[in-house]
């Protein structure tokens, strides 16, 4: 069925709503075989974000954990990460559909500053809604979008997370669609936004793809990312769905444990139901209210998760581990003290997931694990993590 | 559905909308009367969801305050059992999705039949995607009412030819709450729903002064009012009886000289 994955997807979009999502399936439809459409793409891809991205042989990791590991760079494309990929390809759509104004939701801010940087580039206006906590704990990723000429709207309804930022970026989308594209920063919402974003996202599994089977003559043994909303994961994971002998790893946070209110763990927690356009997967209460979520990662703070995702989980084509605070932040400090990379707190999930990964894998299998974005954002809040107050 | 369709022949009809168990569910018990009393025609139930997304501040806080004391879909299935005991005002529900998905779409329209719903209003449930509740509305016969936006012109028709009980046109884009002004448009969604149905069109979102529920019911057959209901219950709390008696007489006096269904 259109716009399905199994069971999940869909278009549960208010009425005032609708006539909008069709209008950018129609055109994502129109356009995503268009040869001057994805030229263009491939143009910015390259010699704007800085495609295709490194895959990096990470030998000092490789030699501790008895696998050879492989990490993907996203955190040097140009805004630090993969959120960049999604957003040149909305951008250019909106373009094609006409609209000037641009409105985005953030989490950790790293899809903000991507929306606002595309914004910039195509001089189009920009707004972005964020969580009030979230502007709290992510204030360099605000600044940094009102740098590229973004307006930031601090979210102050409900747990004024990430969910709160969505809810208000499709309040806004509702009153105001004529010119306004919602530039949605994950694989999640109505349909064609799950498929949409995997698309855009997929240059990252495509790239891994080729540069593994140039450089080892063979296909990875498993794959790892980190999953919130699961876009830098469906990319990730997308090129290698039919590859039945690579295993796919996706990380979930953990939070303070599953076994505490205290997570983002939507797989291991979540039920399926019906919220922010589309079936799948949510942290939900007993009758159907989203529940609050933790994460120590802001960009992993989501009770949902890509309809997608929720059926390579429900097919068991794809496994899912949830990894805690504690656990990533050792994974943090593990990567940069190994291998001399900072990465986002939301990528150390994936490091750390790969790090159990290894374990479970015979010596000699090769690994390839996606570091979705780089970690200055994160450094401060590591530090109060870790009892340090650190000033600029 | 005959109760709702009734409720539009004497006059334009007049749909006040609360929030269950705001402030509490004895106290919203007793506003429905007092509302029935001043002239209200049907009653719209919100059952209070975590993310109200079609909704303004004013309902979002309602649902904040009924959240607060554990009021969800199974106590506003209560509420509505008590008010079938002291009423027989059409009753309708609104609700999100997610609710009404965990409870069930079997049981939870089995359970509106039992007590007396007669029509369910899911916002973020579109034409489309109504085939997985339709069956179960139809079995127990409860309305699954449709909504038409400003933004729904060449889908108009086909929603409409799917409406029962009363068709929900929406006057302005964005989400519930009081307005100054509409976005236009209405006369054209009511003249298209017409030309394919003889269910009633009752116009919602923004309305709160009598002149606005005269001049939106002069082009449709009924309004509803919702957030300035909410907002005195908000205001007033347990002792909104009298507010709300005076603002749902306002609006019905405002419309009751207009002449009936066109």
């Amino acid at each position: 069925m259109k716009g399905r994955f199994g069971l999940f997807g869909g278009q549960y979009v208010p009425e005032t709503l609708m006539s909008e999502v069709l209008r950018v399936e129609e055109a994502y439809e129109t356009y995503k075989n268009d040869p001057q459409f994805l030229a263009e793409l491939a143009d910015l891809n390259r010699n704007y974000t800085g495609r295709p991205s490194l895959l990096y042989e990470a030998k000092r990791l490789s030699a501790d954990l008895g696998v050879k590991v492989y990490l993907k760079r996203e955190d040097l494309n140009h805004t630090g990460a993969h959120k960049i990929n999604n957003c040149i390809g909305q951008a250019l759509l909106a373009r094609r559909m006409g609209k000037t104004r641009l409105i985005a939701e953030t989490g950790a801010g790293q899809h903000g500053v991507a929306a606002a940087t595309v914004a910039a580039l195509f001089g189009m206006e920009c707004e972005v809604y964020m969580g009030e906590i979230d502007t709290e704990r992510q204030a360099l990723n605000v600044y940094r979008m009102r740098l590229l000429g973004a307006k930031v709207h601090a979210v102050k309804t409900g747990s004024r997370v990430l969910k709160d930022a969505v809810n208000a970026a499709m309040q806004d989308w509702s009153a105001r669609c004529g010119d306004t594209h919602y530039l949605i920063g994950s694989a999640v919402g109505p349909a064609p936004f799950p498929e949409m974003v995997r698309d855009f996202q997929s240059c990252i599994g495509r790239e891994m793809r080729e540069e593994l089977l140039r450089r080892e003559g063979r296909l990875p043994d498993a794959v790892v990312a980190c999953v919130g909303g699961g876009s830098n994961a469906i990319g990730t994971f997308y090129p290698f769905v039919q590859d039945e002998g690579v295993r796919l790893v996706g990380c979930e946070a953990g939070g303070k444990g599953v076994d505490t209110p205290y997570h983002a763990a939507t797989m291991a927690r979540g039920r399926t139901g019906v919220f922010h356009g589309m079936k799948s997967l949510f942290c939900q209460d007993e009758d159907g209210n989203i529940t609050e979520v933790y994460s120590i990662s802001a960009g992993l703070d989501y009770p949902g998760v890509s309809p997608e995702h929720a059926e390579l989980h429900r097919a068991g084509r794809a496994e899912y581990i949830a990894v805690t605070d504690e656990e990533a932040v050792a994974a943090f400090e593990y990567l940069a003290r190994t291998e001399g990379i900072i990465c986002a707190i939301e990528s150390a999930h994936a490091v750390a997931g790969a790090v159990r990964t290894a374990k479970t894998l015979p010596p000699g299998s090769v690994m390839a694990v996606t570091i979705s974005g780089r970690g200055d954002k994160d450094v401060a809040a590591i530090a109060r993590y870790r009892g340090e107050a650190l000033r600029d | 559905m005959n109760e709702l369709k009734q409720a539009f022949e004497n006059g334009k009809a007049l749909i006040a909308f609360l929030t269950a168990g705001d402030p509490s569910i004895e106290d919203s018990v007793r506003y429905v009367k007092v509302m029935e009393e001043a002239g209200a025609d049907i009653i719209e139930i919100g059952v209070p969801f975590s993310d109200p997304v079609a909704d303004g501040p004013v309902i979002m806080e309602a649902d904040v305050r009924a959240l607060a004391h554990h009021i969800h879909l199974p106590q506003a299935l209560d509420e509505a059992r008590a008010i079938r005991k002291a009423s027989s005002i059409p009753l309708v529900f609104l609700t999100y999705y997610n609710p009404v998905f965990s409870y069930g779409a079997e049981r939870f329209f089995r359970e509106c039949a039992a007590i007396g719903v007669s029509g369910v209003i899911i916002p973020d449930l579109p034409l489309e995607e109504q085939g997985e509740v339709r069956p179960h509305a139809d079995r127990f016969g409860v309305s699954l009412i449709q909504l038409i936006a400003p933004t729904s012109r060449e889908r108009v028709q086909a929603i409409a030819r799917a409406a029962s009980g009363f068709v929900y046109l929406v006057s302005s884009m964005g989400v519930t709450g009081m307005r100054d002004g509409f976005s236009g448009g209405v006369e054209e969604m009511a003249a298209a729903v017409r030309e394919v149905t003889d269910v009633p069109c009752a116009v919602g979102f923004g309305i709160h002064t009598p002149a606005q529920a005269r001049q939106m019911a002069a082009l449709a057959d009924g309004v509803i009012t919702g957030s300035g209901v909410v907002d005195l219950i908000g205001k007033h709390g347990a002792s909104a009886d009298e507010a709300l008696s005076a603002y749902i007489r306002g609006l019905k006096d405002a419309v009751r000289d207009l002449p009936p269904r066109l």
